[in-house]
């Protein structure tokens, strides 16, 4: 059937498009802003009025990856040649890699380690926080547990303190039991950090699930377990995708705790890419290269996730 | 052998009392109707004995051995349920082989398809076998979840209001292919239901519920000749038995100013309140009282006449060829043999002791 539409609702549909259309412009301009610029050269970072149209170059992302430092003459035209793309690059913008004294290998600037400490720490620590809160959940959903509510109190209050508060104690703690500065310390932390969190929203998810089902599954011979993979975990996926994306963003994100409780070792992306922007001269494209190369996970993540999110928002909205 | 008992069973929710010392014997091969109003007990019933469930006393055995310490998994009893009683995500196939694939009661695949393919035919669901469940409609669910308890050949069947999501002309012909199974099957099936039709005409025996206790257990024809009490009375029947608060006398019953004959056994002088089905009332030209035509409701192969009487409304039905109308006197009488006494205070009946 056509559906027939009055003057009014035309006008009011046009109306949302535009808005939608300016909403997204909006949103979208620092995220365009930091991929362009994380392609440009550096003398086309900072142009007034910004440069639109240029010639991308990998350059930024060479950078990034090395550490640099500045060429005193013009680099010999054999060690150009000889030198690999990457390295061409760096030497285009008059900077050379610093080499190791003994082995000649090129020096990390070290952003790469730091991607993959909040690679793992992130992952492992979501994985952790989703797994143990949707079975804290379901305990929660589907048993008669003394004091319920209190306890369900207790475990969102952990989120009620700002962080900055316990920093310090837990930096001092950390130091004396040896967490300082490892991936497990991290880890731990993320993911006390994200369970309370997973608790509730999953505890949410979990009691639309009629327990019927998995009565009927208890009672086709299937213990309790079986029954919860079978047939609840299915059922909540929805819920897990939208508090596992919630709780990747908020480690992945995370700065002050991975500032102060790591130095080296386990060091997230978050803390190094603000410490290039130098007193001096900053070179805004590798900055912008490292936010952008930052940005790409969220954005995987989110996006393979996006039809369970989007269920998982309007089931919530229609129902609560 | 799958003989069910309860003895004594009580549970609580909280400050709820669903079951009060709960009673009940279905034996083996029976087809048992628990008949019961909303919240009488009848879904936590089935759920202690299913195991779902554990009581907070009492005792349940099936097939004579205390299963107490069972699992829900090891008592080999199915469950059928009024609503959610499909695995969403799965096939109406993976649904029925579901039971078979546990590990309790894991199944060969040639043995899972034989049984899944005549469970299938008997319910005449097999077009329905590829289909994901969530595109079923409600009747084509309801046999699927039949279909799922039978491909595991359980000796007990306990169904919780299977048909009352259902339309009504579905729920007939639902009713005469479970009452088939049953016979087809041999097995012990328990029957919840809310609905006195459906009690009446599945049932070998009907138990009646009253808030988490068992009233009154018989056939179908005892609960509705001789209920035990006004409760059980007025649970059967439709449209309900006629409850007339009456004096017995030398001359008779005596209602609302009239004197009708009664053959109940010589109870002496007393108060009591007389139970009269609509079916044994008769409107006669001389018969001894009185009463007014309140409305009718034709129903083709009779009539339903309500009319009062003084402050008491009755229910009659009548053949649907009688001439009357509305506001009409009537005179009428009753079938002596057919009228019951019960105790005004107690309510219970008083020829039953
Ligand atoms: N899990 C529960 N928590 C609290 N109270 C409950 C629970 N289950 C049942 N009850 C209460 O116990 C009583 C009996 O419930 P039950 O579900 O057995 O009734 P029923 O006869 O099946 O009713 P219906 O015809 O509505 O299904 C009701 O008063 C109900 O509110
Ligand atoms: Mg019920």
């Amino acid at each position: 059937m056509a559906e027939i539409k009055t003057k009014g609702e035309m006008l009011f549909n046009r109306g949302a498009i535009l808005a939608v259309v300016v909403a997204l412009i909006i949103m979208l301009t620092p995220i365009y802003w930091i991929a362009a610029t994380s392609f440009k050269a550096r003398n086309l970072a900072t142009t007034i009025p910004p440069t639109v149209v240029f010639e991308p170059t990998l350059a930024p992302f060479a950078k990034l990856f090395t550490k640099r430092s500045q060429l005193r003459e013009p680099v010999a035209p054999e060690v150009y040649e000889a030198a690999p793309w990457w390295e061409k690059l760096i030497y285009d913008g008059g900077e050379q890699v610093v080499r190791n004294k003994k082995t000649n290998e090129p020096t990390s600037s070290g952003f790469g380690n730091r991607y993959m400490n909040s690679l793992i720490v992130s992952i492992i620590s979501t994985f952790l926080a989703v797994s143990m809160g949707t079975l804290t959940a379901y305990g929660f959903s589907r048993f008669r547990v003394p004091g319920e509510q209190d306890w369900l109190f207790f475990i969102l209050s952990t989120r009620m303190l700002p962080p900055v508060v316990v920093a310090i104690p837990m930096f001092l703690m950390y130091r004396a039991v040896g967490l300082h500065d490892t991936h497990i310390g991290l880890i731990i932390l993320y993911t006390a950090f994200n369970l309370s969190f997973a608790v509730w929203i999953m505890k949410g998810f979990i009691d639309e699930i009629p327990r019927e089902y998995e009565e009927a599954a208890l009672v086709d011979g299937y213990t309790r377990m079986e029954a919860f993979f079978k047939i609840v975990l299915p059922e909540a996926l929805t819920g897990i995708a939208a508090t596992a994306v919630f709780c990747f963003i908020t480690a992945w994100n995370e700065y002050a705790f991975a500032l102060m409780m790591t130095s080296k070792n386990a060091q997230t992306a978050p803390p190094y890419i603000p410490s290039q922007v130098g007193s001096g001269l900053s070179d805004w494209t590798v900055i912008a290269s490292g936010a952008f190369l930052f940005l790409v996970p969220v954005a995987i993540f989110t996006f393979l996730l996006r039809n369970h999110l989007l269920r998982g928002m309007s089931f919530g909205a229609i129902r609560k | 052998m799958a003989r069910i008992e309860l003895n004594g069973i009580t549970k609580s929710f909280g400050a709820q009392r669903a079951l009060k010392g709960l009673d009940l014997v279905v034996e083996d091969g029976e087809f048992f109707v628990l008949l019961g109003r909303t919240g009488a007990g009848k879904t936590t019933t089935l759920r202690v004995i299913a195991g779902l469930e554990k009581p907070d006393t009492g005792s349940v055995s099936i097939g004579n051995r205390d299963v107490g310490g069972w699992t829900a998994a090891e008592r080999d009893v199915a469950l059928v349920l009024q609503q959610y009683s499909l695995y969403p995500r799965l096939t109406v196939r993976g649904n029925l082989e579901f039971p078979l694939r546990s590990k309790v009661r894991r199944q060969s695949e040639e043995e899972i398809a034989r049984r899944v393919d005549r469970a299938a035919k008997t319910l005449q669901i097999t077009h329905l076998l590829d289909r994901k469940v969530e595109r079923l409609s409600g009747g084509e669910m309801q046999r699927v979840s039949i279909g799922r308890a039978i491909v595991r050949q359980p000796s007990v069947f306990l169904m919780d209001e299977p048909l009352s999501a259902l339309d009504a002309k579905l729920r007939e012909s639902l009713r005469v292919e479970l009452k088939k199974l049953h016979a087809e099957l041999g097995a012990t099936f328990l029957f919840v239901t809310h609905d006195q039709v459906e009690a009446m005409s599945m049932g070998d025996k009907i138990g009646v519920l009253q808030s988490g206790r068992l009233v009154q257990v018989g056939t179908p024809s005892e609960i509705y000749e001789r209920p035990l009490n006004t409760f059980v009375a007025r649970s059967v029947g439709s449209p309900p038995m006629n409850l007339i608060e009456g004096r017995l006398g030398a001359g008779g019953a005596e209602i609302g100013g009239y004197s009708l004959p009664v053959s109940a056994a010589a109870l002496g002088a007393r108060a009591v309140t007389f139970g009269v089905r609509p079916e044994n009332v008769v409107l006669a030209g001389g018969a001894p009282a009185e009463a007014r035509v309140f409305d009718i409701e034709d129903q083709g192969v009779i009539k339903i006449l309500a009319m009062d009487m003084g402050d008491t409304r009755l229910h009659v039905t009548v053949p649907a060829g009688t001439r009357v109308a509305r506001d009409e006197v009537v005179r009428f009488g009753w079938k002596p043999e057919r009228v019951l006494t019960f105790d005004p205070a107690s309510g219970v009946n008083l020829a039953l002791g």
